[in-house]
């Protein structure tokens, strides 16, 4: 009896492993781990230009060191925030898109602030940060997009007959999105 | 954000560099600007898109200008070296934009911060002011030029095009061609076929007499099809790098 269903598994597997797109999910499935590494990578570039942003401004607006110290902590935070693609779930993702929020806020808290300082808008180190951020705000926005459409093209795949009767087999399970909440992929404004 | 947004303008057939949909140059503009820009594509397969129009649409200009990239795969599959350059002309009743997205491969040699300072604020944005459109254009695009000269040779793609001009070339790739015609004959069809076996076929033109001068690389693409003067777009892709301004 054990022997059949051996027999019968290898037989079956075997068919679904070269006609039954397993190949085929296995590829989306690395796309989607890629594609997140990029959008963590988006994310980790705008971590990075903090550090210079922060010590940039704290040289003319001394005064606003309640808004520099809400960046930083939003920072951290936001930085120890990982999440292994493999183990994704709605609420890591969550977790991380809400981590990352509490910086772009903090961000644009700040950005408001510095209009306050007309020399600071005139130093070419600062204009320079500024274009980068913008620069990694709009990358993030891409990287999140293209996150989502990878995700959708897996998603989609795996659910379609017959693939949606035995994905879950191999471990091919749906996988979340990105979701654009009111406000969270816009840019801090940024003015001149 | 709204769903409901105008389309992104398709890829114009034949492709081209230079697509002044807000009708800001004139003739002789247009002209100088597209070869300035397929040339330069030629040389070094950095692939340049000015794309002006009337209105964003509603889009933010960002995101316009990495959409026209990504849309129209401006840059080399791979080396995703294109740029896009957008431009929304100033109007009574609204700010003039522009955008210079750059591809992926290209964000290393021309980071935010250049673009921002040194071709959009330095150059383009005072000229633009006075509604010189096109020195505001040439200039920065100069610029870009110049910073990205050295970043991607054009490899195999300058071999293309300056085979017909150099004289040792030409003799290289006949002797390459004979060589291969006599030891490699069972994979002969390979090298007839009509696909990318470019130096075979222009070695075929060579010996057939028909001399091309460097400069009309322009009929010899217009036999691929869907290829413009500068080969077509490559299928480049974008980050969403880039910088731009508005005035």
């Amino acid at each position: 009896m054990k022997r059949i269903k051996i027999v019968l598994l290898a037989v079956v597997s075997a068919f679904l492993f070269s006609s039954c797109g397993y190949n085929t999910m296995v590829n989306l499935d690395e796309q989607v781990t890629s594609q997140w590494a990029q959008v963590e990578n988006v994310y980790q570039r705008r971590a990075d230009l903090i550090p210079n942003l922060v010590n940039t401004v704290k040289g003319y607006a001394a005064h606003e060191q309640e808004t520099l110290t809400g960046v930083i902590e939003a920072r951290s935070k936001a930085t120890s925030m990982h999440i292994d693609p493999e183990k994704m779930t709605p609420e890591t993702l969550q977790q991380f898109n809400q981590a990352q929020d509490g910086l772009s806020s903090a961000l644009s808290r700040l950005m408001v602030v510095v209009e306050r300082y007309p020399d600071l808008k005139a130093n070419q180190n600062f204009l320079d940060l500024q274009a980068q951020l913008e620069g990694t705000e709009n990358r993030i926005t891409v990287e999140r997009k293209k996150f989502n459409d990878t995700t959708q093209q897996y998603n989609a795949y795996i659910r379609q007959f017959p693939r949606v009767i035995y994905a879950g087999w191999f471990g091919f399970e749906k996988k979340s999105y990105f979701e654009s909440r009111e406000g969270s992929d816009v840019a801090p404004e940024v003015q001149f | 954000m709204g769903v409901s947004f105008a389309q992104i303008p398709e890829r114009p057939v034949p492709a081209r560099l230079v697509n002044d949909f807000a009708g800001i140059l004139n003739n002789n503009q247009y002209e100088s600007m597209e070869s300035a820009l397929e040339k330069f594509a030629r040389q070094t397969s950095t692939q340049i898109l000015v794309v002006t129009v009337a209105d964003l649409e509603g889009y933010d200009k960002a995101d316009y200008a990495y959409q026209l990239g990504e849309k129209w795969g401006v840059g080399q599959k791979g080396k995703d070296n294109g740029i896009v350059v957008l431009v929304k002309p100033k109007t009574a009743n609204s700010r003039g934009e522009v955008f210079v997205a750059t591809g992926y491969g290209l964000e290393g040699v021309l980071p935010d911060a250049i673009v921002n300072r040194d071709v959009v604020n330095n150059e383009m944005i005072p000229r633009f002011k006075e509604d010189n459109y096109y020195e505001g254009l040439a200039a920065g695009i100069s610029v870009i030029m110049d910073i990205t000269r050295g970043e991607y040779s054009a490899d195999e793609y300058r071999q293309k095009v300056e085979a017909g001009g150099a004289a040792g070339i030409p003799f290289l790739i006949i002797l390459f061609a004979v060589l291969i015609s006599l030891f490699g004959r069972n994979r002969r069809r390979r090298f007839y076929s009509p696909g990318r076996s470019l130096p075979f076929w222009l070695a075929m033109g060579m010996m057939s007499g028909s001399h091309r001068s460097s400069g009309s690389f322009g009929n010899f693409s217009s036999g691929g099809g869907s290829f413009g003067g500068f080969g077509g777009f490559g299928g480049g892709s974008f980050g969403g790098g880039g910088a731009g301004g508005s005035w």
